[in-house]
């Protein structure tokens, strides 16, 4: 028996496509990874996924008939967080899908099922921190920006939250890390890409903001140390908390 | 101030010069209006944090008309350096109080600075906090001023301008006064999320030593009238949907631990008590921390029973999420709380002959009683077992805390627990492979000197 390497374009039709590839050659032991950087073993094959909408549509009607709608989300969330190595037990988990003859959602003695569930429970966590830590900042044109750097691609799953929430002012809440923000003006949002090769001058940051921006930042600090009780000081719990990753971009901690 | 408006009305043609004065006065009045705010919002957060509710959950209100926020699930924005998280913009409207209770900063006769907000100057903290996603919302509390209604009735202003003249559906908690008519709480209710009126000490006698101006029939009295003015509202929504919410996130209320003599009996059926008859959402627990010297409290310098507290907190939520009564917690036998183990723990070593359990055969309700599974691992094991039996592996896996679970159960394995072993031997191997958060952290402390 020889061994496979799947290569996908990292996308989740790509996913799913693979999946497809699987079914339709039979293929055994099969290793799947993303993206084109993969250096291949001598002794295997290397079959490149090529991501086909009819094939991707024909297998998600297959996991739509054998996992609930909130299975399909879970599924795709833990696919968005984009962390090397979890491609091959996406598979595994589609597989154990269309090797079962049941809804294997709930199969927590199942490696596959347990593996997705921590994956969507870290996506959550850090969707929720994200929801959390946005500190926007007003610009002169009275936008508010917020700059972030998630652990994981979580700006798709915050645009319901944030939409909601400011449905009145502008906003753009931009990750530096993967280079793309979500842009709101006051209809829609869109995922949109800045170059800051001149606005990352301090000058032009500082002037770019309105005239109250500073006045409230300072009364945010002074809330934030006031209301600390110093006689229950608590470090630990406090950075377990806020892991200290995440403060180079809170108001209250700079 | 008032000689340079003389010499502007004395130079009525306006000079350059005079121009140019005027300009650095109105610069000096904003940054003075700057500096004032700042030394409110200082004094009154200051005073305020000894509430310990945060919570911005339960609400279910939502954006309309395209205005500004939410409530839903609740999140914490950010966490003071002692841990707790700040998730509302919790103030005092002034700490001026006419009250003398011996526990309070804010008391009558205590020696420090006073300051009070105006409607509007809180109206715009809020809603400039909320644009920026530094908050979830309001607390509003205030120090009793004149009297009960009146206070009542400034807190209520500030929820109104919010939510009609600013289209604002964040999150509002305000305080009940003590003592405010039925009227004034009323409204209160259809502007705010929840409200909450503390009954500070557990007991009445603990409220007549400490607090002689309250009493606990003024607490009862607004909680009483908002636990009908719930129950009324939510039927009405549920005929007609357009019915106006009524404090969605119901009422809570805090006790002080620690400065009065009472014991963990008398406090978990004070609150059990409070749960049933007031339909009450939360009830908090603050341990107390000593902020002034009075011959009825600890002294200053005395640690705050942070211990104590968390073991409250964990036999609270024993009797709401883990179908505990009271009763199985503390009782007349077992007055107080272990401080070495949490009380679940304690309840399974008190009752040996309730276990083992298996795994893979009992009920939710029971299974939900085993020392080191939570309600969601709980959950996981009993969909999970459908699929097939269940081992230490995959317990392990769904985050069972297997030091302790090790001991009341068995499963689809070989290798459990077959010594005879008495509860007290089980609480000793456990303390002797774990260790309290509360001690390493003492400890780390003392490494400093």
């Amino acid at each position: 028996m020889t061994a496979t390497a799947l290569i996908y374009d990292g996308t989740f039709e790509g996913l799913l496509c693979a999946a497809f590839e699987v079914y339709a050659f039979k293929l055994q032991g099969v290793k799947l990874h993303a993206g084109n950087c993969y250096s291949s073993a001598f002794f295997e094959d290397v079959i490149s996924v090529i991501t086909d909408e009819k094939r991707a549509s024909r297998v998600l009607k297959g996991l739509r008939e054998r996992l609930s709608p909130m299975g399909i989300q879970r599924l795709y969330t833990a696919h968005l967080a984009g962390i090397a190595g979890e491609d091959h037990n996406l598979l595994g988990y589609i597989r154990h899908v269309f090797d079962s003859a049941v809804n294997i959602e709930e199969d927590y003695g199942n490696k596959y099922v347990v593996r997705v569930s921590e994956l969507v429970r870290m996506m959550r966590r850090e969707k929720h921190r994200m929801e959390a830590f946005v500190r926007f900042q007003q610009l002169g044109d009275g936008t508010y920006y917020a700059a972030v750097e998630p652990d994981f691609n979580v700006l798709p799953l915050l645009i319901r939250h944030f939409k909601s929430r400011y449905a009145d002012q502008k906003w753009i809440i931009y990750d530096i890390k993967r280079k793309y923000g979500l842009y709101y003006d006051l209809h829609d949002t869109q995922f949109i890409e800045m170059d800051f090769a001149d606005a990352n001058m301090p000058g032009n940051v500082i002037a770019a903001f309105s005239e109250e921006e500073g006045i409230y930042q300072q009364l945010w600090k002074c809330y934030f140390h006031s209301v600390n009780i110093a006689s229950r000081k608590n470090t630990r719990l406090h950075v377990r908390h806020i892991p200290k990753r995440y403060w180079k971009h809170l108001t209250e901690k700079i | 101030m008032l000689l340079l408006y003389a010499i502007f009305l004395n130079n009525l043609r306006i000079n350059p010069f005079i121009l140019k004065l005027m300009l650095i006065i109105l610069v000096f009045l904003t940054d003075m209006n700057e500096e004032r705010i700042t030394e409110k919002l200082n004094i009154l957060a200051d005073a305020a944090k000894y509430d310990v509710s945060c919570a911005s959950s339960g609400s279910k209100r939502k954006n309309e008309n395209k205005g500004l926020g939410n409530a839903s699930n609740g999140i914490c924005h950010s966490y003071t350096e002692d841990g707790r998280c700040v998730s509302l913009l919790k103030i005092l409207l002034t700490n001026h109080c006419i009250f003398d209770c011996a526990y309070c900063v804010s008391r009558k006769n205590n020696d420090i600075k006073r300051a009070a907000f105006t409607v509007q100057e809180v109206v715009d903290l809020t809603i400039n906090f909320y644009r920026r996603n530094y908050i979830e919302g309001l607390f509003l509390s205030s120090g009793i001023f004149k009297d009960a209604d009146y206070t009542m009735e400034r807190l209520v202003r500030v929820a109104k301008k919010l939510r009609t003249e600013h289209n604002f559906n964040g999150y509002i908690h305000l305080k009940s006064i003590p003592g405010a008519s039925d009227e004034i709480m009323n409204e209160a209710g259809l502007y705010a999320d929840r409200l909450s009126v503390n009954l500070e000490l557990p007991t009445e006698a603990g409220l007549k030593l400490l607090a002689p101006d309250k009493n606990q029939q003024d607490m009862i009295k607004p909680m009483g009238y908002l636990k009908n003015a719930i129950i009324k509202h939510t039927e009405e929504k549920k005929l007609f949907k357009k019915a106006p919410h009524f404090a969605p996130a119901g009422q809570s209320t805090q006790m002080i631990i620690g400065a009065t003599p009472e014991d963990d009996n008398e406090v978990l059926h004070s609150a059990n008590y409070f749960y049933k008859q007031f339909k009450l959402k939360r009830v908090y627990y603050s341990g107390y921390v000593p902020v002034l010297a009075d011959k009825l409290l600890p002294a200053l310098g005395t640690a705050v029973p942070m211990v104590r507290e968390n073991r409250l907190y964990q036999a609270d939520w024993l009797m709401r999420f883990y179908g505990f009564q009271v009763n199985e917690i503390v009782n007349n036998a077992q007055p107080h709380l272990d401080l070495d183990i949490d009380p679940k723990l304690a309840w399974a070593i008190r009752n040996m002959q309730a276990f083992p359990v298996d795994i893979n055969k009992a009920d939710l309700q029971i299974i939900l009683r085993v020392p080191g599974i939570g309600v969601q691992s709980a959950q996981k094991i009993t969909s999970g077992r459908k699929f097939g039996k269940l081992n230490w592996e995959h317990l392990k896996k769904m985050g069972v805390s297997l030091n302790r679970a090790k001991y009341f159960i068995t499963c689809d394995s070989n290798q459990f627990e077959r010594r005879d072993l008495t509860g007290e031997n089980i609480k000793q191997f456990i303390l002797a492979t774990s260790q309290s958060k509360y001690l390493k952290h003492a400890q780390n402390q003392l490494n400093l000197f």
